[in-house]
């Protein structure tokens, strides 16, 4: 199993010893302990090799500690939970990890395709754009192929992940972003001023560098002011403290995205826990204090696992007690070295040489090499030697080229602002010569920035820049500023001179470890004219994938810059986008995923169509009952004959609740009804229904529906299911912005009323053992299209409306929605001794289309009230929404197609929608297309295939025969033209 | 992006639809009148061509969760919205 961990330091750092955890790497057992990450972890146990670079596979370390890591990606987990491009600098380890190494094969220390390091020369700056162009034919079939296997990252879990996730809103006075030394401070002060406080941290630990260095504040060790500043914070009602929390995101409004990684740290979240939480948070005031990420230093083969940055190895050392390297070389342009040779020293390694690439290398440096008998060397190391580890270096100093031993180079190019989240609204960050960095620019409205995020990188400026951020804030909220003492620091050196690369360096100096982008591949970019920024990015994707280049970007600006002859203040930088690090699908989705991505909506008497044997189908947002088989019943055809039948020969009862229903109220509803339909409703009795076709403003019809009289000031409308929240939508659209003058008020009462179509001969019988006696409902005192309030099953509201969808003397009846199922249930038992037979939405299809009745099939929105052969419900005495516009050229086109019934030739044909109509002769192409199938059935009550579609001239048509072509099935089926109306074309039945 | 709905508050944009320039004004064209070319003009106009203006820029969001349309003043530049929206009814009425 484990063996020991041979780089653990004895003592020190915050690992909990007593507490080792089992983890596995590339199926190798190992130990580490609780407070590792896997980084770290891997470091312990000596293994530096991780991973293979994207082009050229080279072998790849570890360089960073932090979200900044470009090569020491893994897959994390196994199974449906694997997460690739996982930076083991920031996974949290924990017992049972299991992670594998990435784009390798066979295996990690034996990679074949090392080969592509030979072929680099057809690989360099835009070779996808060159070398794979021709023939063009070969790109899909075998570059594409081939580059994908090569080339490549980590491969997604095909499978469906089986953990859930959340999303959350928070709202707070002051969002702290960074849980450093100026991040614990602003947080301290405002805080303590009495604001609301966020302070979220990527972190599973906040105090970031506090914890890495060793440093004094308030003259106790760093960390363990960072722990106490946390525990104070921890204890303050108004302060929310949110570690593994990382803000990617900063929009309008005052709102960031963040997600909270609340599980990750566990091979699977507890039972009811999400493994992770998107937020948005949303902030009155922002102090950004997101530090600064070192960049690497560009010399050769600077990219051998065992070269490091040298901030890493300290945080390494002293956060976890882990010595990546015995025998160090440090190369440093700064004065950090002093810490970077004390903790190398304290840590157990021998610092061989500092290669300081200054002119003159400081006297601090000298001082600090001198105390631990290190020599300092003022020159570069123009390469790495070794290869899949560092074995030395190749140092060019004043006394010429020599080579020296190490296993561990210590570099740093200086510090860069993390200034990501300053510029994601659109301002770029500014040039500051002064630390030859970027540091931000214009800032989004509320927000401050604080400390090394803001190039302010000393530890006793950053605290009492911290102190001012929050305080700032939270008196700019009315808050009175709290007392704050800015606690002291010791002294530090800050000396500093930028070396964007080597140019002596021999072999490939990387700019960009993520994408294998070298310094001579910014060269050439240049030379084939790619100089500018945003062109260099593109043609050598410098800065792109999934760490988007945050420890290679200024180095290569830089050498474009000069190469340009120009300054990098002059070159620019590209923008940065959200996310700052990447963000997974489940936190941005939440719980809104598969059958969850929309709610499901269940009508009242759900339970009773269950009870029934009800087969249920998904319309818009609802679950409706689409047919009830019975035993015996082969399938759906089947039941829904039968059901027709039964309709027809004597009563169905059938769940319409799914309609729009909209309560309009008040002395100028009638006007307002005029103008959002085409027809006239001020004119509308009292106690009668009406069908009203309503116009979008464009001229083409919106949606259908009866809308009834209820009382002089009182209408109530219907909508068709899916278009209910449109048509409300519309109409408030309608009274609020184009006739607010208007008397009116109306609300919708979709929810409030389950609603039941009973039809067929028996109706009216059936209904009069439900509806209360005192209402007579004869065919003489309640005709068709009447619409009443009655009570039914003894003294229930009950509104009762004649009218037909199948084309049968039927009624529609609604209750409020708490007696939906009670009413189905009485309906049943009142229609028993007639059979009465639950019927569900085929059947309803089916007779609508023997009656010709449009539905959503004709109503797409490309269609006009003339096309619906309705064109005579548009009054000419009134002014309604769309009124002008249907009368466009185009929409009265006679030649337009209109709707028309079909019947098969071959009365034993089966029709199908979705056909074009042709003629009877000829090729069936698009050039001779007349039209098209809306929607077809078996009619029982004809004994044959039917179908309604729009057809080019169709109503002069009826007795013509044409085609229906269906080229994607490969069909075609001659049809004989005929009236849309089917069956009892005058109407009788209904009026019975 | 937040909004803030003269009835509910500052809310998420999510919780809002937008539609378009407040400005426009229907047409009122009188029922007598033979519908020609110069009255398709100036629907055409109406209903398909909005400017597209810098800067501030009046339109017109429903919010959903309390049914009202609201005229809301934005910079289309940089999204910021001049105060909180007024209903699109008061808005109308006032001009």
């Amino acid at each position: 199993m484990s063996g020991p961990q041979p780089n653990r330091i004895a003592s020190g750092g915050m690992i909990d010893r007593s507490k080792p955890l089992l983890f596995k790497f590339d199926g190798q057992s190992y130990q580490g302990h609780a407070g590792d990450t896997l980084a770290s972890a891997l470091l312990a146990n000596g293994v530096s090799l991780v991973g293979r670079s994207f082009k050229y596979h080279r072998p790849r370390g570890i360089i960073s500690a932090g979200p900044e890591e470009p090569n020491a990606l893994v897959e994390l987990r196994s199974g449906a939970r694997r997460e690739p491009n996982t930076r083991a600098t920031t996974a949290e380890l924990y017992d049972g990890l299991e992670a594998q190494s990435q784009n390798r094969w066979p295996s990690l220390a034996f990679d074949i395709m090392g080969v592509n390091n030979l072929l680099s020369p057809i690989l360099s700056a835009g070779f996808y754009y060159k070398t794979f162009m021709w023939p063009a034919a070969f790109w899909e079939k075998v570059y594409e192929p081939i580059i994908r296997r090569a080339a490549g990252l980590g491969r997604a879990s095909a499978l469906p992940d089986p953990d859930s996730y959340e999303k959350a809103f928070a709202h707070c006075d002051v969002l702290v972003i960074g849980g450093g030394v100026t991040g614990l401070m602003a947080a301290l002060a405002a805080g303590r001023s009495g604001a609301r406080v966020i302070l979220a941290d990527e972190d599973f630990v906040v105090g970031g560098r506090a914890l890495a260095e060793q440093r004094e504040i308030d003259h106790m060790p760093s960390a363990e002011w960072a722990r106490q500043a946390v525990a104070e914070l921890g204890s303050m009602p108004e302060v929310r403290l949110m570690p593994r929390t990382t803000v990617y995101g900063a929009y309008d409004g005052g709102t960031y995205g963040a997600v909270e990684r609340v599980n990750d740290h566990l091979v699977q979240p507890p039972a009811f826990q999400p493994r992770q939480r998107g937020w948005r948070i949303i902030a009155k005031r922002v102090i950004l204090a997101a530090g600064s990420i070192e960049r690497p230093l560009v010399f050769g083969d600077n990219d051998r696992p065992g070269i490091m940055m040298a901030g890493a190895i300290r945080t390494y050392i002293n956060r976890f007690a882990v010595a990546p390297g015995e025998r160090v070389v440090v190369f440093a342009n700064n004065d950090e070295a002093v810490r970077t040779i004390a903790d190398i020293t304290r840590g157990g390694g021998i610092v061989e040489a500092v290669v300081d690439p200054r002119p003159s290398s400081s006297v601090d440096v000298k001082q600090a090499a001198d105390n631990v008998g290190a020599k300092v060397i003022e020159g570069v190391i123009t390469h790495a030697l070794g290869s899949r580890h560092v074995q030395g270096v190749e140092i060019q100093g004043p006394g010429g080229t020599k080579k020296l031993d190490c296993d561990l180079v210590a570099m740093s190019g200086g510090w860069s602002p993390t200034v990501h989240l300053t510029s994601h609204l659109g301002s770029r960050p500014k040039w500051n010569d002064k630390i030859a960095a970027f540091v931000p620019g214009d800032l989004p409205a509320g927000m401050t920035v604080a400390g090394a995020a803001n190039g302010t990188f000393a530890l006793e400026d950053c605290l009492a820049n911290g102190a001012a951020a929050g305080l700032d804030a939270a008196a700019n909220l009315g808050f009175r500023r709290a007392q704050i003492e800015v606690p002291g620091a010791d002294p530090e050196h800050a000396g500093a001179s930028p070396l964007w690369r080597v140019k002596s360096s021999k072999g490939k100096a990387f700019i960009d470890l993520q994408n294998d982008v070298t310094a001579d591949d910014v060269a050439l970019a240049k030379r084939e004219g790619f100089g500018r920024i945003e062109h260099l990015k593109r043609y050598t994707t410098l800065g792109m994938a999934t760490d988007q280049g945050k420890t290679a970007n200024l180095n290569g600006l830089a050498l474009m810059a000069e190469l340009n002859a120009s300054t990098i203040a002059q070159t620019g930088t590209t923008v940065f986008r959200p996310p700052y690090t990447s963000v997974s699908f489940g936190a941005l989705t939440g719980h809104h995923r598969g059958k969850q991505s929309r709610p499901t909506r269940l009508t009242p008497a759900h339970a009773w169509a269950e009870k029934q044997g009800a087969s249920f189908i998904e319309a818009g947002v609802w679950l409706r009952a689409s047919y009830f088989p019975k035993p015996g019943e082969k399938d759906w055809f089947d039941a829904t004959v039968r059901e027709v039948k039964a309709v027809r020969s004597s009563v169905g009862i059938c769940d319409v609740s799914t309609l729009g229903k909209i309560d309009i109220q008040g002395a100028d509803a009638g006007r307002f009804l005029d103008l959002v339909y085409t027809n006239t409703f001020s004119t509308l009795a009292v106690g009668r229904a009406r069908y009203g076709l309503m116009l979008r403003e464009d001229g083409f019809v919106m949606d259908d529906g009866t809308t009834s009289r209820l009382g002089p000031d009182h209408y109530l409308m219907t909508t068709t299911t899916v278009n209910a929240g449109k048509v409300m939508q519309h109409l408030e659209f309608v009274h609020q912005v184009l006739f607010p003058d208007l008397d009116v008020q109306m609300i919708s009462v979709s929810d409030a009323w389950a609603q039941f179509s009973v039809a067929g001969p028996k109706s009216r019988a059936v209904l009069q053992r439900v509806i209360d006696k005192q209402h007579d409902i004869s065919n003489a005192a309640f005709p068709y299209m009447g619409a009443a309030n009655t009570t039914a099953m003894g003294g229930k509201p009950a509104r009762l409306f004649r009218i037909s969808f199948s084309g049968e003397l039927a009624y529609e009846i609604a209750v409020p929605a708490r007696y939906g199922h009670a009413l189905a249930e009485a309906i049943m038992t009142a229609g028993a001794e007639f059979g009465i037979t639950p019927y569900g939405l085929e059947a309803l299809n089916v007779m609508r289309i023997e009656k010709g009745h449009v539905t959503g099939a004709e109503l797409n929105g490309q269609t006009t009230a003339r096309d619906m052969g309705l064109g005579k419900m548009q009054s000419s005495k009134k002014d309604y929404i769309g009124r002008v516009m249907k009368e466009r050229p185009a929409l009265i086109d006679p030649q337009r197609p209109t709707l028309v019934g079909v019947k098969p030739v071959d009365r034993s044909a089966r029709l199908k929608s979705g056909g074009h109509f042709v003629p009877k002769d000829g090729p069936a192409t698009a050039e001779f297309d007349q039209g098209w199938v809306t929607s077809c059935a078996f009619s029982p009550s004809l004994g044959h295939w039917i179908g309604l579609g729009y057809l080019a001239g169709g109503p002069k048509r009826h007795g013509e025969i044409v085609r229906i072509a269906d080229p994607i099935r490969g069909e075609e089926t001659a049809v004989e033209v005929c009236s849309p109306i089917f069956y009892d074309p005058d109407g009788v039945r209904l009026r019975d | 992006m937040r909004i803030t709905c003269p009835h509910c508050g500052a809310r998420d944009a999510q919780e809002f639809t937008y539609l378009g320039d407040a400005t426009v004004k229907r047409p009122t064209t009188p029922v007598e009148q033979p519908i020609d070319d110069s009255v398709l003009d100036v629907w055409h106009d109406y209903v398909y061509l909005r400017d597209n203006p810098i800067g501030l820029h009046q339109e017109l969001w429903y919010h959903g969760a309390c049914h009202q349309w609201l005229v809301v003043t934005r910079n289309i530049r940089t999204h910021e919205i001049a105060g909180p929206a007024v209903p699109a009814a008061s808005a109308r009425a006032s001009s």
